[in-house]
């Protein structure tokens, strides 16, 4: 018989821990036994069962020793099948030779400090080259709602492993929206901090200019102590950034960005501002200049980038990666060097176009992701009554923030009338994730606006 | 290289390697280089402008010169 879900926050279990009335062996045990019941959604690459069982049984001790190291000790966590955790391989989903590394990158690193507990590691489009988590070398990640839809991606499996209960946090890398796209399909939080906030040593690159690593969690409070732990802010990493009670200013970027909508997207995002300007918040319509050529200025840094890391490994291995992840890398090989300088002259065009349109506003709202979970494998998705090919349609409202390195937030806000999670995104100022982490703590209940959204930690 | 160029040569490649679905990602590709070319020339035509626009003193100094 299937375990049932613990879909409880870690703001609700770690004080159980602390008091020693709930075992990390048990709740590592519940999630191994969720990893296991839902095996079909191929949401882990590598399952640690064994070291987080012993480190689950130290970390009792300790608690029991009065070692209490602070919110994240013992709690279950996944690490997206990208990133370095010692001892097991770093595959990058792909049947090219994976690398064995000796030591956790230092996000890995930080979190086990913190008393984290991994227990595996997710499954993702490969290499982090894709929106869909469809092109794996161990199978396409499967949404728990419908097996033949997609979770977004690329890290897909770290979205589904929080739905179905088989972790409390993830840790996801973001080079164009891939911890904020599969956040908003599946609805859970995810955040990208500030470009470089967070170190990306021991992660697989894709792109040296956009990649960011990340949190995703079940609340933004339990993404914000994530946050603090990946950022070694050991001294109080449960403390959550408060900001004076105040009028908050919105800003949402219409052009472009809330131009081409799912219904039930647009409806969601309507919904929210109307909440937020009845509960006496600003909320205004920005311009974003030359929003409209951000496609194109993020193809043309990171498909030579990509090209560039895997340059040696497609000379050697070409036939093992997925077909239409070659295919890309190829594509990146014929970007003129004239073009790349190119595109990262104008990454700080577009860079100070956010700071304008930003002047004023606490953060910019804006939907994450404009469409609900897209079928596996589809090509064009219907946007609106019209076709469009489905990974530009997924990027189209989170790359930009990768070129200028502004932190931002997807939150659950409901779900479309066919049952659909929706995901909203907030973007804060460079520099002021935990503002940013702050506002979205405030805004969470308007945005799930009570209808019954996936996550908030209601177990 | 004017994109017709540089999509001329790189499909040419392609069809050489045997990639042939590389192709209409090639084509893809080469409109947004135009896109992305476009861009650049009105950044540096508006950026000129406005350096010209900021320095009416001086041209009318360089004149008289």
């Amino acid at each position: 018989m299937t375990p049932p879900a613990d879909l409880r926050s870690i703001a609700e279990v770690a004080p159980l821990i602390k008091a020693g009335t709930l075992s990390p062996v048990d709740l590592v045990r519940a999630a191994l036994a969720r990893i296991d019941a839902r095996a079909e959604l191929n949401a882990f690459i590598t399952v640690m069962r064994e070291t987080a069982l012993a480190e689950a049984r130290a970390s009792e001790g300790e608690v029991a020793a009065g070692r209490y190291r602070g919110p994240l000790h013992g709690i279950p966590v996944s690490v997206k099948d990208l990133i370095d955790v010692a001892g097991t391989p770093t595959t990058g989903g792909s049947a090219v030779p994976p690398r064995y590394p000796r030591e956790d990158a230092p996000i890995v690193t930080r979190l086990r400090e913190a008393g984290a507990i991994i227990v595996g590691k997710t499954n993702l489009h490969e290499f982090a080259f894709g929106t869909t988590s469809d092109e794996s070398a161990f199978g396409p990640v499967r949404h728990p709602q419908d097996p033949s839809r997609s979770p977004g991606g690329s890290s897909g499996g770290a979205a589904v492993a929080l739905l179905e209960g088989m972790c409390f946090a993830s840790v996801g890398t973001d080079t164009g929206g891939s911890i904020r796209i599969p956040s908003a399909a599946c609805g859970v939080v995810g955040l990208k901090a500030t470009i470089h906030e967070l170190p990306c040593t021991g992660v697989l690159p894709l792109s040296h200019t956009l990649d960011h690593v990340g949190p995703m969690a079940r609340t933004v409070a339990d993404v914000s102590t994530m946050f603090r732990a990946m950022n070694g802010d050991v001294a109080d990493p449960g403390a959550h950034g408060h900001l004076p009670p105040d009028r908050r200013v919105f800003g949402v970027p219409e052009t472009y960005f809330c131009e081409r909508l799912d219904p039930g997207v647009r409806e969601a995002l309507e919904r929210i501002r109307g909440i937020l300007t009845r509960a006496g918040h600003d909320v205004r319509p920005v311009e974003i200049d030359d929003a409209g050529r951000t496609a194109d200025v993020y193809l043309h840094i990171v498909l030579p980038e990509a090209s560039w890391i895997h340059a040696s490994m497609l000379e050697a291995h070409a036939g093992r990666y997925s077909p239409g992840v070659r295919l890309r890398l190829e594509m990146g090989r014929c970007v003129l060097a004239e073009d790349y300088v190119r595109a990262l002259s104008l990454q700080t065009v577009l860079t100070h176009a956010v700071e304008r349109a930003m002047a004023g506003c606490d953060a910019l709202l804006l939907p994450a992701l404009a469409i609900p979970a897209p079928p596996l494998g589809a090509v064009t998705v219907d946007v609106d009554g019209r076709r469009e090919p489905v990974r530009a349609v997924m990027l189209r409202l989170t790359q930009l923030f990768n070129i200028t390195g502004h932190p931002a937030i997807a939150l659950p806000a409901g779900r479309t009338h066919d049952g659909w999670p929706i995901g909203m995104q907030l973007v804060g100022h460079p520099g002021a994730t935990n503002q940013l982490l702050a506002l979205a703590a405030e805004t969470e209940g308007y945005m799930i606006g009570g209808d019954g959204s996936v996550g908030g930690g209601t177990g | 290289m004017q994109t017709e160029d540089w999509l001329k040569a790189a499909c040419a490649d392609a069809d050489r390697r045997g990639l042939e679905g590389l192709k209409p990602l090639l084509e893809s590709l080469a409109r947004s280089t135009a896109s992305l070319r476009e861009f650049d020339r009105a950044i540096r035509a508006s950026d000129a402008a406005s350096i010209s626009e900021s320095t009416p003193a001086g041209d009318a100094a360089g004149r008289e010169r």
